[in-house]
């Protein structure tokens, strides 16, 4: 038997023999979704207030995970992190604002994806520079919830990923809505022009949204180095994943980004049992595809009623 | 008339620059014997870059110091020209080129990593340079029909075969259950190869074969299946970020298995960043200090530790091991040689046949070492101190192999 159809026959059985691994994958891809969902919150809200593709973000990510990785080997437990690595990484965040993305924020896409590329090249030399090139955990210990007997494992590290990256979603939609400047941003994503006339200092609302968002990277990352690995070069992943799920909620749809983090995180944990480790990534672009097709069909036919 | 002008300058400006280049060609300097290499300073291997690379210095620094290399009643010392690849194959060829045709070098030494081995091989082949190079371990270096590519490091291919086999030993010559997770680039799918080739060979059967995106940070859908199949072997391929991967969720996930075989447990610093979960993974490694091969210049690996450790500071990884001996292998040669010809230096490479603290050497037509089985260790901690044990071949076992590894309930 052709070792691919042998691959597929096997694995679907198995996962149909034992129903309990669909808990498994389930499970596994809602706490793997929130957290790339985190990631995807600072994009989304960066991309609908400024207008600008962050290719950096993956790079910020790794880094806000480097600062948590610090305090560990420093004897701090790197659970901290979430609270110090957002601080650092806002300033980080306000600080490239200022040195680059100012200067290309109202140009088109292109310059600003070809200015947070070099941002992202430069980071991630910078990083193997402090850092080196070894890859890194941080151990955070705290264990492993065991259910249905032991058949189904839920690292506690996850678990707590997945509650932090809500309180930290819940906490950024709440201060959207209540505070001042959580206004201004939202004003400023409405209309830039209209904002700055009725006295919103836009230049300071756009470095404060790239603060925030680096800050929520720098949570993301934090998680990341308890939960998988840290590299310098590791970045690009996480830009490309927050992407799409940016790009399947669509923009300044901040629940939607929720649920198309976890929803890609299953889809993609599902790929995995039944076709294959190697179709899983695959697998998530072709419904990428699928999806942006059909957005497309379903707006010319919007349009033709309209016309 | 101007561009005429201009093409005319242009012309013997590059004519005079390939003069003056073609001064400097020289393989020997004085009583210098130059060697080149391209090595990842910089960049993702920049860290293996440079144990390759002080390797490399070592073992320099120790034959000069030795009475150097004697050729025809004159004695040589070895010199050798670096440039800095960044990690980048285009780069290294470009570099490899470099070296050659501008530099004048005749005598090559490999870059680190196999993809970078690849990206330069085709270079020097073409220019008749021979190679010896000690970090391309790709089974496709040695099925191109190269000739002037030595290695003096076992093959992927051999990475984890010796696992298997013991395995099914330890089973009482029975077949057993495999189950695999190998990342998707050249290196790991060479382990591969080894793998499914020792499992025909003893009738076992592959239960789970996951091939793991590059980009792929967890892998918690592989060992749920692991868990549910119950393999005898699990088999994990995917350098230091596989490793660290694996043994943080098998940990996480409390997968029992009887063995556990992976490859890059030194170079992710496995036993020092995981402690006690890395205990009884079992790992594929090219050199350990403790096996007791011997030569003149490092005596024995014990030694060899000691006196990089004193030098650079820091426990050779067998990067730096196999990167000495490429040089104990290129003395050698010229001696027997007794000539400065490449063709001649390269004719006694390939009859090369020699014992080093590394390991025996010995290549074969494809230039593959084939005189050094690899060795298998085990981690073993003591109190929250783990370490790498040598447990295979049975000749140089430091420790016994813990068969099958206790569950994580009994743990």
């Amino acid at each position: 038997m052709p070792p691919l159809i042998g691959g597929i026959f096997f694995m679907d059985l198995l996962i149909f023999q034992a129903p309990i691994l669909m808990v498994q994958a389930s499970l596994d891809g809602i706490l793997l979704g929130i957290l790339f969902a985190l990631i995807a919150y600072g994009m989304a809200l960066q991309w609908g207030v400024m207008n600008i593709i962050n290719i950096a973000q993956g790079e910020l990510v790794i880094m806000g995970g480097y600062i948590a990785y610090f305090m560990y080997m420093t004897g701090i437990h790197p659970g901290f992190g979430i609270i110090v690595s957002p601080i650092i990484m806002f300033f980080v965040g306000w600080g490239l604002y200022k040195l680059v993305i100012n200067k290309v924020v109202d140009r088109d896409l292109f310059i600003s994806i070809l200015a947070t590329f070099g941002i992202s090249i430069l980071t991630q030399q910078l990083m193997n520079f402090i850092f080196g090139s070894d890859v890194v955990v941080a151990q955070s210990n705290f264990g492993t919830t065991m259910l249905f007997d032991g058949m189904v494992t839920l690292p506690n590290a996850k678990i707590f990923a997945a509650i932090v990256s809500i309180v930290f979603a819940i906490g950024l939609v709440a201060y959207m809505r209540k505070s001042k400047l959580g206004r201004a941003i939202r004003a400023t994503a409405q209309n830039a022009r209209a904002a700055k006339i009725l006295g919103v200092d836009t230049e300071k609302v756009y470095a404060a949204t790239f603060g925030i968002n680096a800050a929520l990277c720098g949570v993301a990352g934090s998680l990341i180095a308890i939960t998988f690995t840290l590299h310098p070069y590791v970045g690009l992943p996480y830009t490309v994943r927050s992407f799409m799920i940016v790009i399947v909620a669509g923009l300044g749809n901040l629940p939607g980004v929720a649920l198309s983090g976890m929803g890609l995180g299953v889809f993609e944990e599902f790929a995995d049992y039944i076709l294959g480790t190697e179709f899983r990534i695959g697998s998530v672009f072709m419904l990428l595809v699928f999806i942006l097709v059909y957005r497309r069909f379903k707006l010319s036919r919007k349009r033709e009623y309209l016309k | 008339m101007k561009i005429k002008n201009f093409i005319i300058t242009f012309v013997s400006a590059i004519a005079l620059l390939l003069s003056t280049t073609t001064i400097s060609l020289a393989k020997v300097v004085g009583d210098k014997i130059i060697l080149g290499a391209a090595v990842s300073l910089t960049g993702k291997y920049s860290t293996n870059g440079e144990h390759t690379k002080n390797g490399y210095n070592f073992a320099v620094d120790r034959i000069n110091s030795m009475g150097g290399i004697k050729v025809g009643g004159k004695t040589y010392k070895f010199d050798i020209i670096y440039y800095d690849d960044e990690s980048n194959s285009g780069r290294a060829a470009q570099l490899a080129e470099r070296l050659i045709k501008q530099d004048g070098v005749q005598y090559m030494l490999g870059p680190y990593s196999s993809g970078l081995t690849k990206a330069i091989a085709p270079v020097t082949e073409e220019n008749k340079i021979p190679m010896v190079e000690a970090n391309g371990a790709s089974r496709s270096l040695f099925t191109k029909g190269y000739k002037y590519l030595f290695a003096v490091l076992s093959a992927a291919n051999q990475y984890l075969e010796v696992a298997i086999d013991l395995a099914v030993e330890k089973n009482g010559g029975k077949p057993i259950k495999i189950a695999m997770a190998f990342e998707q680039d050249a290196f790991s799918q060479d382990v591969r190869i080894g793998v499914v080739d020792a499992a025909k060979r003893t009738g076992s059967k592959i239960t789970i074969d996951d091939k793991l995106p590059k980009e792929l940070n967890d892998m918690a859908a592989t060992l749920a299946k692991v868990k549910a199949t119950k393999p005898d072997v699990l088999v994990v391929s995917g350098h230091s970020k596989g490793a660290l991967t694996a043994i943080r969720q098998i940990a996480e996930m409390k997968v029992d298995v009887k063995m556990l075989a992976m490859t890059h447990c030194d170079a992710s610093k496995l036993a020092k960043q995981h402690g006690k979960n890395s205990e009884y993974a079992l790992c594929a490694a090219q050199w350990h200090k403790t096996l007791s091969y011997k030569d003149k210049f490092f005596g024995d690996g014990i030694k060899y530790d000691k006196e990089f450790k004193a030098e650079f500071g820091y426990a050779p990884p067998y990067q730096a091991a196999e990167s000495s001996a490429a040089l104990l292998v290129w003395k050698d040669a010229f001696e027997r040689a007794n000539s400065l010809d490449k063709d001649k230096v390269r004719d006694a490479l390939s009859k090369t046949d020699m014992q080093t603290f590394y390991g025996n050497i010995k290549f074969s037509p494809a230039g593959q070492n084939i005189a050094k089985p690899m060795v298998l260790f085990q981690v073993r901690c003591e109190g929250d101190k783990c370490e790498n044990k040598v447990v295979a071949p049975t000749k140089w076992a430091a420790a016994e192999l813990v068969h099958p590894i206790p569950k994580w309930s009994d743990r």
